[in-house]
């Protein structure tokens, strides 16, 4: 099982992006989280690293990456009417599932990782205070951990979408409207709350309760749990039958 | 090798109201070329499926190489070397690396993988090619790259459906003659699908005909033909008119004619002899330039077939 996930991931690293006439679309994709990791370590400094600013960029970055990559792998795949040779070999479902899902995650959350690189090392040439600034260990830890989680979700959930999508397009454009509407929400939500003063006590006192740590630690927590969920689910669902049938 | 490769029986297989394959019973002998033969829709492609395990069926079971498709599929695909309806080439990685990735597939050794990569890209004229984007090729090209993955890991099976598709005339005559020579070498089994008749009669030892998911034909291409009718003869000229035509289907030696391809197809009773009949259309104002003599060809049997289920 584990050569044979190898195997597909070996695949699945020459093949990534490299889909005629989708190389500028990932270029274009990249240009947002790219912006995110230049135009903020420019704008804050030190509070970039040290206040939970760079989280934004843990999220969007891999669900831009993550949520371009895994639908050209999987309904793409279907699309280019390669996937009927790729279930006619000896490869196990759980092989191909989780060699696509581990390359993409590894190809999103490695450019994530190195955005926030990028972002540190802008903050520090940039504004250079005499000593070299670090993200504090809570940041660091909730930037490596959530980027990481909402790869997975990500992939997860494009799994379920592109298998019963008809292209990698559709796919993706499911996979974006669905991930991206819980996060407008929210941040819908928060200027409702924040739009009146009751609003604005009520937020500053419930933070004033909770530590950075423990919201942090909230957000990973329900990320585990729906990573697991999806994934669970994609695994339940991907088998050859299933994806010859439809 | 099981003297059998394949046991089909009474294989069914449903689509929602649709019946794709209704009740199939076949045996496919080890180490020949077998043809499998209806028109679109008729369930070929799903008989493939559910030979490599991909599809379910509904009812009945298939045994392959000696394994049950359903309960042990990937025992046969691990056997098992199969070229689809899409070649299932990746258009984004070099013809290389498209055997490569299925050379690690298969669990090849890498010396062993690179060799036989080199010798099967060699043959099929590609190597000098290989590290070209497959995408960038012709569909012929791929077709043969296609063809090569199928055999790289020397399977004891070969599915192939509409191996010589898309292919130019000597590409296509390159693919029939390694299909011979891997049957009668090699002693592979080759289940093809295909819609050209005459590079059926011409590498099958057996086909079976296909119509609407059911089998209404199996047998050696010959003993279909000898099935289909008697002798027919053929008559190329000038002048073949309706009179004529009544003329020759009131004859007792005559089963029917009819004018085909501005030819004149006459079939006859066993034993019938042409001469009288050529007189008889002299007389009657042809200009005959051509006559010759022969069995229905296995296109003409095909038709037939269908025509019978209408």
């Amino acid at each position: 099982m584990v050569s044979d996930t190898l195997t597909v991931m070996w695949k699945e690293r020459k093949a990534l992006f490299r889909v005629r006439g989708r190389r500028a679309q990932a270029l274009l994709t990249l240009f947002s989280p790219a912006l995110l990791a230049v135009y903020f370590p420019l704008q804050e400094g030190a509070e970039w690293v040290e206040s939970p600013l760079s989280l934004l960029l843990a999220f969007v970055a891999p669900l831009i990456l993550v949520g371009l990559a895994i639908p050209d792998s999987f309904a793409g795949e279907k699309e280019r009417h390669t996937l009927p040779t790729l279930l006619a070999s000896r490869l196990p479902d759980r092989a191909i599932l989780f060699g696509k899902i581990i390359a993409c995650v590894a190809a999103g959350w490695g450019v994530t990782l190195g955005l926030l690189t990028l972002s540190l090392a802008i903050v520090n040439l940039v504004h250079w205070e005499g000593h070299v600034l670090l993200y504090t260990p809570a940041i660091l830890l909730g930037d490596l951990s959530i980027s990481l989680l909402v790869a997975m979700l990500t992939a997860a959930a494009g799994v379920l979408f592109s298998m019963r999508a008809a292209t990698a397009h559709e796919a993706q454009q499911t996979l974006m409207a669905v991930l991206l509407i819980p996060l407008l929400i929210l941040q819908f939500g928060s200027l409702f709350i924040l739009r009146s003063e009751s609003g604005r006590s009520r937020m500053s006192e419930a933070l004033r309760t909770v530590s950075l740590e423990q919201v942090l630690l909230a957000i990973v927590a329900v990320l585990l749990v729906l990573d697991a969920v999806l994934l669970a689910a994609a695994a339940m669902r991907f088998r050859r039958a299933r994806l010859i049938a439809d | 090798m099981t003297e059998t490769a394949m046991r089909i029986q009474d294989l069914t297989r449903d689509f929602g109201t649709v019946q794709a394959l209704d009740g199939l019973s076949l045996e496919v002998p080890s180490g020949i070329i077998f043809g499998f033969l209806g028109p679109n829709g008729a369930g070929k492609t799903t008989t493939i499926n559910l030979l490599l395990g991909l599809l379910e069926p509904t009812a009945g079971w298939a045994e392959v190489l000696g394994f049950d498709t359903h309960t042990q599929a990937d025992e046969v695909r691990t056997r098992t070397g199969a070229l689809l309806e899409h070649s299932g080439i990746y258009e984004q990685l070099t013809a290389e690396d498209n055997l490569e990735f299925y050379g690690r597939v298969w669990r090849m050794a890498a010396i062993e993988r690179q060799g036989r990569i080199k010798e099967l890209l060699t043959h099929m004229g590609l190597w000098e090619r290989r590290r070209e984007r497959a995408g960038n090729w012709s569909k012929g090209m791929q077709q043969k790259l296609a063809l090569a993955r199928a055999l790289l890991h020397r399977p004891e099976l070969l599915l192939l459906d509409e191996p010589t598709a898309g292919l130019d005339v000597p590409s296509a005559a390159a693919v029939r003659d390694d299909l011979e020579a891997l049957a009668a070498r090699e002693g592979v089994t080759v289940f093809l699908t295909t819609h050209n008749m005459a590079e059926a009669e011409r590498l099958c030892s057996q086909v079976a005909v296909i119509r609407e998911g059911r089998l209404v034909a199996v047998g050696h291409p010959d003993e279909l033909r000898a099935r289909a009718g008697g002798p027919r003869v053929e008559i190329i000229g000038r002048g073949f008119n309706d009179d004529v035509l009544t003329l020759l289907r009131g004859r007792p030696e005559v089963v029917g004619a009819g004018l085909e391809n501005e030819h004149l197809a006459i079939d006859l009773r066993e034993g019938a002899d042409t001469a009288p009949l050529v007189g008889l259309m002299v007389g009657a104002g042809v200009r005959v330039e051509e006559v010759r003599r022969g069995k229905a060809s296995l296109e003409e049997v095909f038709l037939t077939l269908m025509e019978e289920g209408r």
